[in-house]
């Protein structure tokens, strides 16, 4: 299904009064973020979106798809990533490529091929067709449902409920869900997913009560992010490998602190 | 009055949906009744009124095949519906066999099934789901959006004419895509003389009967033998 802009019409807070954003338009690639406290209202929203709210949940939005309300039984706007890691699926990798590929009626020679291209691109460990859904670890799962939600559910609107970092490269997969043209909902807590997104809403007391744009900033904070991860993440492969910690190892971190301090 | 019936398999989140459900209905300021059916002692009945605070009336069937209990009792549930002013009386049935199922003519049939179940569940537990109006896929989180999709897809292989409806128990996710269908049910203004959308199974054997013990011998009424073949 193929449509450039969702437009939320806002309603109200958990005590009736108006939204501080009155509209939140999404469009084609768009990455938006939802934050605020547990409780604020974040799972509220992708719930109007999944539904496609018209001023009957309990928020009062209005959900216009292209400009119009559509019916939510005959469309299924969304795809969702949830906090599960694994399949319960009794297959190998390509059967099941191929089984949801089918069920699309999409399935071409090179399907399978093309997923796990994708895929692989994520996973830290690499993923065959011929691997059990099973035995996959949950950084493999959760790669090869990301390029799947990319590449065969045809959901314009990917909604990702609080990705974890298992062995994979989360903004890696945000940014292709976003350049093969999908509009990305994520809520999380993570600042560098926060600042992958060129906007953010701020959530309160169940409303919209911000829309923040990312600015130049903004997007240098998340260089050093981004290199905290790497560094985090190279100490796991490490620790996880049998090594030690040493001189050098703490050396390496203290330069780090140097660098992000600016000295 | 609404007339609703509600089968699934065992803890396929049936009482969860409905809890859902009813919350958002209330809020409309619709009053609902729930009939409940069930083999054994059962907590769910409790449950409905203490979440929601409204009129429930329990069935147990016992020895009794729980879908027969279930219409040889709808005419009595209608009436509790009414003598409550109901605007929608809803029945969930134990649902256990898959051999049969409870929808009705001319009143809305709710199918609840399970994403953990497995893909092939939509092909295996036949007039449940096939006579259903509305199929509520449950434990969506417990499986990956592909799952879904392929449990979705087969749900509509099996009833074309069906509306879908994901729905999460635990957060409520989905219910308002229930409550926009539920409002569009039917209303009847009674239920005698009404039709099962599928027959009941015939189960007029010597162990309906109270019968215990195996052997040709002891086999009495309708019996059908296996035509035990390799396959």
């Amino acid at each position: 299904m193929d449509i450039n802009e969702i437009k939320i019409v806002s309603g109200a807070d958990k005590n009736g009064n108006p939204e501080a954003v009155e509209e939140l338009i999404i469009r084609k690639g768009d990455i938006l973020v939802l934050a605020g406290p547990t409780g604020s209202g974040k799972s509220l929203l992708l719930s109007d979106i999944e539904q496609l709210a018209n001023g009957d949940s309990p928020s009062g939005r209005r959900v216009l798809v292209d400009g119009k309300i559509i019916d939510p039984f005959s469309t299924r706007i969304t795809a969702c990533l949830s906090q599960n890691m694994h399949f319960v699926m009794d297959l190998d990798v390509g059967s099941f490529i191929n089984l949801h590929a089918k069920s699309r009626r999409i399935a071409t020679s090179n399907t399978v091929e093309k997923v796990l291209e994708l895929a692989n691109d994520l996973a830290g460990e690499p993923l065959s067709a011929n691997m059990h859904l099973a035995s996959l670890s949950g950084g493999q799962s959760r790669a090869l449902m990301i390029s799947d939600a990319a590449l065969i559910s045809n959901a314009p609107v990917v909604l990702i409920d609080e990705i974890e970092n298992a062995g994979i490269n989360k903004t890696k997969g945000i940014q292709l869900l976003s350049t093969e043209g999908k509009m990305v909902l994520i809520a999380t807590h993570d600042p560098t997913l926060m600042l992958t997104a060129q906007k953010r809403i701020i959530f309160k007391n169940g409303a919209m009560a911000k829309l923040i744009q990312s600015n130049d900033i903004e997007r240098k904070h998340l260089q050093y992010f981004l290199e905290i991860d790497r560094v985090l993440e190279s100490f796991k492969q490490s620790l996880r490998n049998g090594n030690r910690l040493d001189e050098e190892t703490l050396k390496a971190l203290i330069e780090l602190r140097g660098v992000n301090h600016g000295q | 009055m609404k007339f609703i019936t509600v089968a699934g398999p065992p803890s396929s989140g049936k009482t969860l949906v409905l809890i859902h459900l009813i919350r958002l209905l209330k809020d409309d300021d619709l009053r609902v009744v729930v009939g409940k059916i069930d083999c054994h002692e059962t907590a769910d009945g409790a449950l409905f009124k203490e979440r929601l605070g409204i009129p429930v009336v329990v069935g147990r069937s016992d020895y009794v095949c729980p879908d027969h209990y279930g219409v040889v009792n709808a005419e009595e549930i209608f009436k509790f519906g009414e003598a409550h002013e109901a605007d929608i009386t809803i029945v969930e049935t134990a649902g256990l066999c898959h051999r049969c199922a409870p929808a009705i003519k001319g009143c809305m049939a709710i199918a609840v099934v399970d994403n953990v179940s497995g893909i092939d569940t939509p092909r295996k537990i036949g007039p449940m789901l096939t006579t259903a109006d509305v199929v509520v896929i449950t434990k969506g989180d417990m499986v990956s959006q592909a799952e879904r999709e392929v449990f979705r897809s087969n749900v509509l292989e099996v009833n074309p004419d069906a509306k879908a409806v994901e729905l999460n128990g635990l957060t409520g996710m989905g219910a308002l895509n229930l409550k926009r269908l539920v409002l569009d049910a039917p209303e009847i203004d009674t239920l005698t003389g009404r039709e099962l959308r599928h027959d009941m199974p015939s189960a007029v054997c010597s162990y309906c009967e109270g019968e215990t013990k195996i052997g040709s011998d002891y086999q009495m009424g309708n019996i059908i033998k296996m035509d035990v073949k390799e396959v």
